[in-house]
């Protein structure tokens, strides 16, 4: 409101007050009349506005054109845009690039650098790319490098097989909309490798602009009706703030379904039914998704919760979205990687004959971490044939996902074989990733735990920790006193004082009164070790200061 | 009314369907797994997406990908190729990349290359200093959501040098994932309301589809106004009156979008033009989107490409601190078509700065545009400079592409108009031609009576006999009774002159058989 206010009250605007100046208060209705007025005397001016469309054409232009509001005000915006957020590049995230800016330009800080732990960007944190990728990428980039003697056969064999299948030889032609044709043939071949020979169709894969992409196109494809049969969508909370962020801009219904914190943030199906059921008295929910291994709780579901969650989709008739970026980032011993699908098909036709899914995938995870190209996939099974004609025809419409994202996906289904002469090298670099990643896994949650007032679960799998934090009462009472929330206040003062960026849990919604971060665990082991202690001491220095 | 009858049937028809939805819900949740339809079928998808359309690659492109798998298997066809006509994808047509990009690009994939001494200097300094901009030096890490920070500069100094020194903003400067990507990115902004305050956008026919599909996918209003075919497709300022005052009855328009050089219709607007419009956009009180993604693509003798913005800037303080802008630039086109890597940016100007702060938190959500999409946009707006060693072999690439690009847009329209039937424009600019085509009462009677538009059944039939895959007019709009097709001057001039023969063929052989 307040904003609204100071719009109606800028000088541009007062100027339409003037009554001697009655036209250009007529044509100034075009750029006001939308405006969400105040309870003010500046609604009686709302008036002239209904004139306008009325008005002849010479009115129009006689005068010269009057000062007035802009086109596009924050109050005449696409209003579902204002509801977007995403906290994992939010406020903390523009104050830690000021901060960078700072220091860069010799302003003294409690520290040297700024350490942004807060999205899951693996080599910003110094994971080296994978060599194989970037010898075949470089390869595709710029082919005379195929007489170069340096570069291994085999991925000189994988870039002649990926520009063969490009236009004119070329990463620079478009693709088909839905991906390269022997790209898809690739990545259906892994997923069949992958769920022990369950058959994957190339014609379900759609390569996409990283796993976000098509996340996003599957949500818009769901949205419809009004009021009380608007689609609903069960998200779980914490979630990854790319769902709330696409709801609120399609304007679905966000239907929460919470995690067990207790419980290692595990699913649980009274909560889903509770969830479910709530929900059906204001919208018509019809999707469920379930991020497995969990952003950015870090759980691993076990095969009996997917079942759950499959037989609870298919009685309660959910289209189920279920993002599998990290597949491959699991950690923690006696955890595996189901995929839904495999799990799907292993419940036999009665489920995977009826039970529509979408599964993600991505090149920005797991070992390899290469977020910057925007590479992904989505697979659909059971999806009805006109709906999958409109989803071709939805995706063509931005010609086509990045073709070096598209041969990278390409690299990552169908890596070094045994017998290659990358493989080695290729095996070696993947092994100490994953191996780093798993030890850093347990190194977060044992510190962490040290600490009087962080609990931390065990990060199974993916990237991330999400610990809870106790926030002493004088705390909560500045946070609230200043409008912001208290983890944000937490996390904004270990910006300030620290360098070090994390997100605030309120980012990705937790129960009411708990409060809680999310942190990579991506930085090398060394600075992580210091990060981790950094915190320890922010977190016992904080709880002091306001006991 | 039988089209609004139609409509209100259907509305009865899902209101029983999901009657019908609640009762089954009930049902099945006391009898287990439920036997019936899709959870999504057509009927309860997005309603806006269906009324999605996107010619470029519609019906007449899928059927020309099954003809070429046809070919692969043996089947025997009249051709021994499909010659894709329909999209300006150059690489595909056999233009060659550049090379000093490629390197680059390269370099930066692969920074071992970094210590070879194959690559030229200046293509490895140029990498340095992109991988130093990325996170971890490596092109692998998200770049900031806006984009990278010193390839931001770059496009702004680049704008700067374009429009003879008017000055430009890197923190106006928003990277995107091709132009496609900022186009939509800025109309969602721009779309509010409902009824008859639903916004209405202004696009010229025939348009660029990307606009008409956006704007169906955002639920806003279309508003149609004419480009002049009779004037080389020029815009006409009356035109656009009549197009705002008749919308104004039924929407709220608030934004013109512009293409020059024009997509399908090749035409370069003049400088007084572009005046007249940006004049016109202020006293409507319009944002102003210009799409300007062929802006080094400009053939004829006497026209020369003026932006917008300068434009704007030249006309005084009057327009230039009070009209809003977009403008769009892309990698997929003028010399380097690289379309595949899906860089660009948009420049925005006079922007509410409470607006932009939601753009950013906006695209914020797709994380980051594709970096190395990202890598070559710099390259394009910082080529090699006289003085370094890539110089000369850029500039020899660039100019035989342009000049190539020039000699075709010529020889078009030329052979073009030998033909009886069929007239073309000038291909002032661009990579299109937009020709207008004459079709025998009975091909239209003939067409109707399959359900199809007459330029599809035509252009189908010259994909089936001749296995050139052109877009039918009908995808762009065009005035009622008019007939076109939109084909890309972009096939080498061999492969081109054999394409013209073979349309001009057919449309005779067609007119023929027709009359």
């Amino acid at each position: 409101m307040s904003a609204t206010r100071m719009q109606w009250l800028s000088p541009r605007n007062l100027r339409l007050l003037n009554p001697g100046r009655n036209e250009s208060l007529r044509r100034g209705g075009s750029g006001c009349r939308s405006l969400t007025l105040p309870l003010s005397p500046g609604r009686a001016l709302s008036g002239p506005s209904a004139t306008r469309r009325g008005l002849p054409k010479e009115k129009m232009t006689e005068n010269r054109a009057p000062p007035r509001a802009k086109v596009l005000t924050i109050d005449t915006m696409n209003p579902t845009v204002r509801k977007v957020e995403y906290a994992v590049r939010g406020p903390i995230v523009q104050r830690a690039l000021e901060l960078e800016r700072e220091l860069s330009e010799g302003m003294k800080k409690p520290f040297v650098e700024v350490i942004k732990a807060n999205i899951g960007d693996a080599h910003a944190m110094g994971q080296q790319p994978i060599t194989f990728f970037r010898q075949v990428l470089a390869l595709c980039s710029y082919p005379e490098l195929l007489n170069d003697s340096t570069f291994p056969e085999d991925a000189k064999s994988r870039a002649r097989r990926i520009l063969q299948s490009c236009g004119g030889n070329s990463m620079g032609s478009y693709s088909a909309s839905q991906g390269i044709d022997a790209v898809r043939q690739d990545v259906a071949r892994y997923i069949e490798r992958r769920d022990g020979g369950v058959p994957c169709d190339p014609d379900n894969v759609y390569l996409t602009t990283g796993a976000s992409d098509g996340i996003v196109t599957m949500l818009k494809l769901l949205v419809c009706g009004e009021g009380a049969t608007r689609t609903g969508v069960m998200i779980s909370i914490p979630q990854y703030p790319l769902y709330s962020a696409a709801l609120a801009e399609l304007a679905a219904v966000q239907v929460n379904y919470y995690l067990n914190e207790e419980k290692c943030w595990s699913m649980d199906l009274g909560e889903l039914q509770r969830s479910l059921e709530e929900a059906r008295r204001h919208c018509n929910p019809r999707a469920l998704c379930v991020i497995n291994p969990g952003n950015p709780t870090g759980q691993v579901q076990s095969r009996q919760c997917i079942e759950d969650v499959i037989r609870f989709a298919a009685k309660e008739r959910l289209f189920l979205m279920a993002d599998e970026v990290y597949q491959d980032n699991v950690y923690a011993d006696g955890c595996q990687f189901h995929s839904f699908k495999k799990v799907l098909f292993d419940m036999g036709p009665e489920y995977s004959d009826a039970v529509e899914l979408a599964s993600f995938h991505s090149t920005s995870k797991c070992y390899m971490g290469e977020c910057g190209f925007r590479g992904g996939y989505m697979e659909i099974i059971n999806m009805d044939e006109e709906v999958k004609a409109q989803l071709t025809k939805l995706v063509s419409v931005r010609l086509c996902p990045p073709v070096p994202g598209q041969a990278l996906m390409d690299l990552v289904v169908n890596p070094p074989q045994p017998g290659e002469p990358s493989h080695d090298k290729f095996i070696k670099e993947r092994t100490a990733t994953l191996s780093a990643l798993a030890e850093k896994a347990e190194l977060t949650e044992q510190v962490l735990n040290t600490v009087p007032g962080i609990s931390c679960n065990p990060v199974q799998g993916a990237m991330y920790s999400f610990p809870r934090i106790t926030i002493p009462e004088k705390a909560v009472k500045e946070a609230t006193d200043k409008g912001q929330q208290p983890d944000m206040f937490y996390c904004m003062k270990l910006l300030e004082e620290t360098g070090i960026c994390l997100v605030p849990g309120s980012g990705f919604g937790q129960r009411e009164g708990t409060h809680h971060f999310r942190m990579t665990i991506l930085p090398p082991k060394d600075k992580l070790t210091i990060l981790l202690n950094k915190v320890k001491e922010f977190h016992q220095r904080f709880t002091q200061q306001y006991s | 009314i039988s089209c609004y009858l139609s409509r209100s049937a259907n509305t009865q028809f899902s209101v029983r369907r999901s009657a019908r939805d609640i009762t089954n819900m009930s049902q099945q949740a006391a009898n287990g797994l439920p036997c019936r339809g899709k959870v999504l079928n057509l009927d309860n998808m997005n309603p806006n997406v269906r009324r999605v359309e996107y010619a470029v690659r519609g019906a007449i492109v899928q059927r020309a990908l099954q003809i070429d798998k046809e070919l692969k298997e043996g089947v025997k066809k009249p051709f021994t190729e499909v010659i894709k006509a329909n999209i300006g994808d150059a690489h595909a047509m056999g233009q060659k990349p550049i090379t000093f990009l490629r390197q680059v690009l390269a370099l930066c994939a692969y920074p071992d290359l970094l210590d070879d001494n194959k690559f030229p200097d200046d293509s490895k300094q140029r990498a340095r200093r992109i991988l130093e901009a990325c996170g971890g030096h490596s092109i692998g890490a998200y770049s900031s959501s806006q984009g990278i920070e010193c390839i931001r500069q770059d496009v702004a100094r680049y704008i700067e040098k374009r429009d003879d020194g008017i000055s430009s903003d890197p923190d106006n400067i928003y990277l995107a994932t091709g132009a496609s990507d900022a186009i939509v990115t800025m109309l969602k902004l721009l779309v509010c309301g409902k009824g008859r305050d639903r916004t209405g956008v202004m696009i010229s026919i025939p348009q660029y589809p990307l606009y008409s599909a956006a704007l169906a996918d955002l639920a806003a209003v279309q508003i149609n106004y004419y480009l002049d075919e009779d004037k080389c497709w020029s815009l006409d300022i009356a035109e656009l009156k009549r197009a705002v005052t008749a919308a104004r009855q039924h929407c709220n328009p608030r934004v013109i979008c512009i293409i020059n050089p024009g997509n399908p219709t090749g035409q370069v607007q003049s400088r007084q033009c572009i005046e007249d419009v940006i004049r016109f956009a202020k006293e409507e009180h319009l944002f102003l989107m210009a799409d300007e993604v062929y802006q080094d693509n400009v053939y004829a003798e006497g026209c020369k490409f003026h932006s917008f913005k300068r434009v704007l800037f030249e006309m005084g303080p009057e327009y230039s601190t009070t009209v809003e802008m977009a403008s769009f630039h892309s990698t997929s086109k003028c010399y380097m078509g690289e379309c595949g890597f899906r860089g660009g940016y948009m420049e925005v100007i006079n922007m509410d700065p409470e607006v932009k702060a939601q753009l950013t938190k906006l695209v914020s959500v797709r994380l980051c545009p594709p970096v190395p999409g990202q890598a070559l946009l710099d390259l394009v707006v910082n080529p090699p400079q006289p003085d370094e060693p890539s110089y000369d072999k850029f500039m020899k690439e660039r100019t035989a592409v342009l000049a190539a690009l020039a000699e075709k847009a010529g020889l078009t329209e030329q052979i073009f108009n030998t033909v009886p039937g069929i007239t073309c424009n000038p291909v002032q600019g661009a990579m299109y031609t937009f020709p207008r085509i004459t079709l025998p009462q009975k091909a239209i009677d003939k067409a109707k009576a399959e359900g199809q538009v007459p330029d599809m059944f035509y252009c189908m039939k010259l994909l089936e006999e001749e296995g050139i895959c052109l877009v039918p007019g009908s995808g762009f709009g065009q005035r009622e009774g008019t007939f076109h097709f939109r084909m890309t001057i972009l096939p080498p001039t061999e492969k081109l002159k054999f394409v013209l023969q073979k349309i001009s063929d057919f449309h005779i052989r067609f007119t023929q058989e027709f009359s």
